[in-house]
């Protein structure tokens, strides 16, 4: 398989996926010039009627993506950095996650938002938000946070030919990661967790852009070791509970690792999962590795200080694993 | 200007028919709210009916309407089916959106018709992206965004606008001005005209006596026949005024407070757009009063047939709850 950037998987997932289908759109704030490149070549291709820059005004643009999709098309409306989510939230809050259900399933709404996120590049606060928990908890949005290219590609094009909202949210920091993607035209389904690396003695739930230190961690412990199994939810919304919660049966240890802040985080709702279906496994307490209850600093420094680290990830997974607590 | 015929005898008792259907409708649900029959709240359209109808008339099945919470005089004028708008509000299963929308939210995209909406200025991006939806397609098709004064005040408001003039949408923005904001007069938190925050981007604009229907038909006419000719939006102020509370049962939470007079209220009775243009069609010869008398006979029919269809039909089944939240996936 060749190898291919992240982002460059998403810019062929646009591709494949508006050639294959007039009805895709794609709009948003410089998407025309493709700053972050994942929409690079597609004016030139489809023509400014497929894909248009728009002004600034994302509450009008998250309820016209909803207004064009129940019209007929599927609609891809790039949101730039994950924070804008917030200035377009009434719309996706009160119009997009609830529309089908409140017209009685009259409606269907094929719309992709695409949204980088996540710290690690001194963007400073507002352009550093890991938004997804927010997203999770509207009940009528899927939340999708690919950690790898071939995921990335095959999840957006999941998406865009789907029936209902979808976010696909970009981990801004991993743009330039570059990983196997399969060749010719493939989909990855919603709700189904990877196994991104098996392991005995602890499982590690990585969420999106966790997945790597995750990784580095693991490699780490094996030394050690310690017997890690690395699980990628690949989406949130639908989550694949089954597959994580298969895996602490097995290992007897949980550690979720996820970039949003502690409270009310993915982190948080995964580990209630684990302890209520997999309670009579568990040889110590479920851990969470999440980002403090702060707004992400500028300083790379303080960055460093509260984002989720491969050190911090291995130690959380040492100290559970030689836990006498619950032995 | 855009050329246009007058309406013939027949579209005008059309016209005095619709709006009737909705004033009878509206004054039912009023005495049905009041009975404590209704499981949610209604905002109603009485006093209003000129605009919903004087617009909705120039309009085709095809076209979108985007409304607003005060949306039953929208969905009846573009044709949805008034038995399945009473069982919507009743919360039965035969209802227009199966009992999972209630007042607030009844849509017919079959009729066009995009959906009353609960939030005060949440059709204007819908309509807007509908209208990019028909421009893409080159459909012929066009979109209006019923919306109150209040909802004027909101930034998508200028952002739609900006939009859909910058693409040349086809879009008709329909400003019905009732004068209140919830509770609150809209002179004490409006600044300027409303209209010329349209003419600000050039938009053709006129403002009409919205309890007028020819003279918002007329007014629509041109408005409508501008966005399908492509040219982009425009722009239709209808004056009127919201003889209701902003919601039916605000007396009990009101505590005897008052954000109006009630000889205003009388004032606006007079104007009173059905008798206006009743006593038009009289004094024009258009038709006799027993041709009045036996259209509102018809319709209190068809309401009184609602009502029944509502009261006998089943309740919203809870599990489709589930089934509706996302298609084909389980929430």
């Amino acid at each position: 398989m060749p190898r291919k950037r992240y982002i460059q998987a998403i810019n062929e997932a646009l591709f494949e996926e508006m050639e294959r289908d007039p009805k895709v759109i794609v709009f948003g704030e410089d998407v025309e010039l493709a700053i972050f490149g994942d929409t690079r070549g597609l004016l030139e291709r489809f023509g400014r009627d497929r894909i248009r820059n728009t002004p600034i005004c994302e509450a009008t643009l998250a309820g016209m993506a909803v207004g064009a999709a129940i019209t007929g098309y599927r609609v891809v409306f790039h949101m730039m950095f994950s924070n804008f989510i917030y200035t377009g939230f009434d719309a996706i809050a009160n119009q997009m996650a609830k529309l089908r259900l409140m017209t009685g399933g009259q409606i269907e709404l094929p719309i992709t938002v695409i949204a980088g996120y996540g710290g690690g590049r001194s963007t400073a606060a507002q352009h550093s938000d890991t938004p997804h928990p927010l997203l999770m908890n509207l009940g009528g949005l899927n939340v999708l946070v690919p950690a790898t290219p071939a995921d990335a590609k095959g999840l957006l094009k999941e998406a865009i030919r789907g029936k209902n909202p979808s976010f696909f949210l970009e981990a801004s920091g991993r743009g330039g990661d570059s990983g196997e993607v399969p060749d010719g035209d493939y989909t990855v389904p919603f709700g189904k967790a990877a196994i991104a690396r098996a392991g005995n003695d602890v499982t590690v739930v990585a969420v999106g852009s966790m997945l790597k230190p995750a990784l580095s961690a693991a490699e780490k412990l094996q030394s050690a070791g310690i017997g890690v199994e690395v699980i990628d939810p690949r989406t949130l919304v639908p989550l694949d509970a089954e597959t994580i919660v298969r895996s602490v049966r097995k290992t007897g240890r949980a550690v979720i690792v996820d970039e949003a802040r502690d409270r009310c985080s993915a982190a948080s709702h995964i580990a209630a999962i684990v302890a209520d279906k997999a309670f009579s496994s568990l040889k110590g307490p479920v851990k969470r590795v999440t980002v403090p209850d702060v707004s992400m600093p500028y300083a790379p420094n303080a960055e460093s200080r509260v984002l989720p680290s491969e050190n911090q990830i291995a130690q959380v997974a040492t100290d559970l694993v030689h836990s006498k607590q619950f032995a | 200007m855009t050329d246009r015929q007058n309406p013939s005898n027949e579209q005008l008792l059309s016209l005095f028919e619709r709006m009737t259907l909705i004033r009878l409708m509206e004054e039912r649900l009023r005495a049905d709210s009041a009975a404590g029959k209704l499981p949610g709240a209604v905002h109603l359209y009485i006093g209003q009916e000129a605009v919903a109808v004087g617009v909705c008339a120039n309009l085709r099945d095809s076209d979108w309407i985007a409304s607003t919470h005060r949306g039953h005089g929208h969905f009846l004028a573009k044709g949805g089916d008034p038995k399945a708008m009473m069982a919507e509000i009743w919360g039965k299963r035969t209802g227009i959106c199966k009992g999972m929308g209630g007042s607030m939210h009844v849509a017919d995209l079959s009729k066009g018709i995009l959906g009353a909406n609960g939030i005060v200025g949440g059709g204007f991006a819908i309509a807007t992206g509908a209208a990019l939806s028909a421009k893409l397609s080159g459909n012929g098709r066009i979109a209006v965004a019923f919306f109150g004064d209040g909802a004027a005040n909101q930034g998508v408001f200028m952002e739609c606008l900006n939009v859909s003039t910058l693409w040349q949408l086809p879009l008709v923005f329909v400003c019905e001005y009732n004068h209140f904001c919830e509770f609150t007069p809209t002179a004490t938190v409006t600044a300027g005209e409303i209209a010329d925050r349209a003419r600000a981007f050039k938009i053709p604009c006129e403002v009409v006596d919205g309890n007028d229907v020819m003279a918002v038909w007329s007014a629509a006419a041109k408005a409508v026949a501008w966005a399908r000719s492509g040219k982009g939006p425009a722009f239709v102020e209808a004056q009127t005024y919201r003889i209701q509370g902003h919601l039916e049962s605000e007396d009990l939470f009101l505590a005897g407070g008052k954000y109006r007079e009630k000889k205003e209220i009388d004032e606006w009775r007079k104007l009173d757009p059905i008798s206006r243009f009743g006593q038009s069609l009289l004094s024009k010869g258009v038709c006799t009063t027993g041709t009045l008398d036996s259209i509102s006979t018809k319709i209190a029919g068809v309401v009184e047939d609602a009502v029944k269809f509502a009261e006998a039909s089943e309740p919203a089944d809870p599990e489709l709850t589930f089934d509706v939240m996302f298609a084909g996936q389980k929430p």
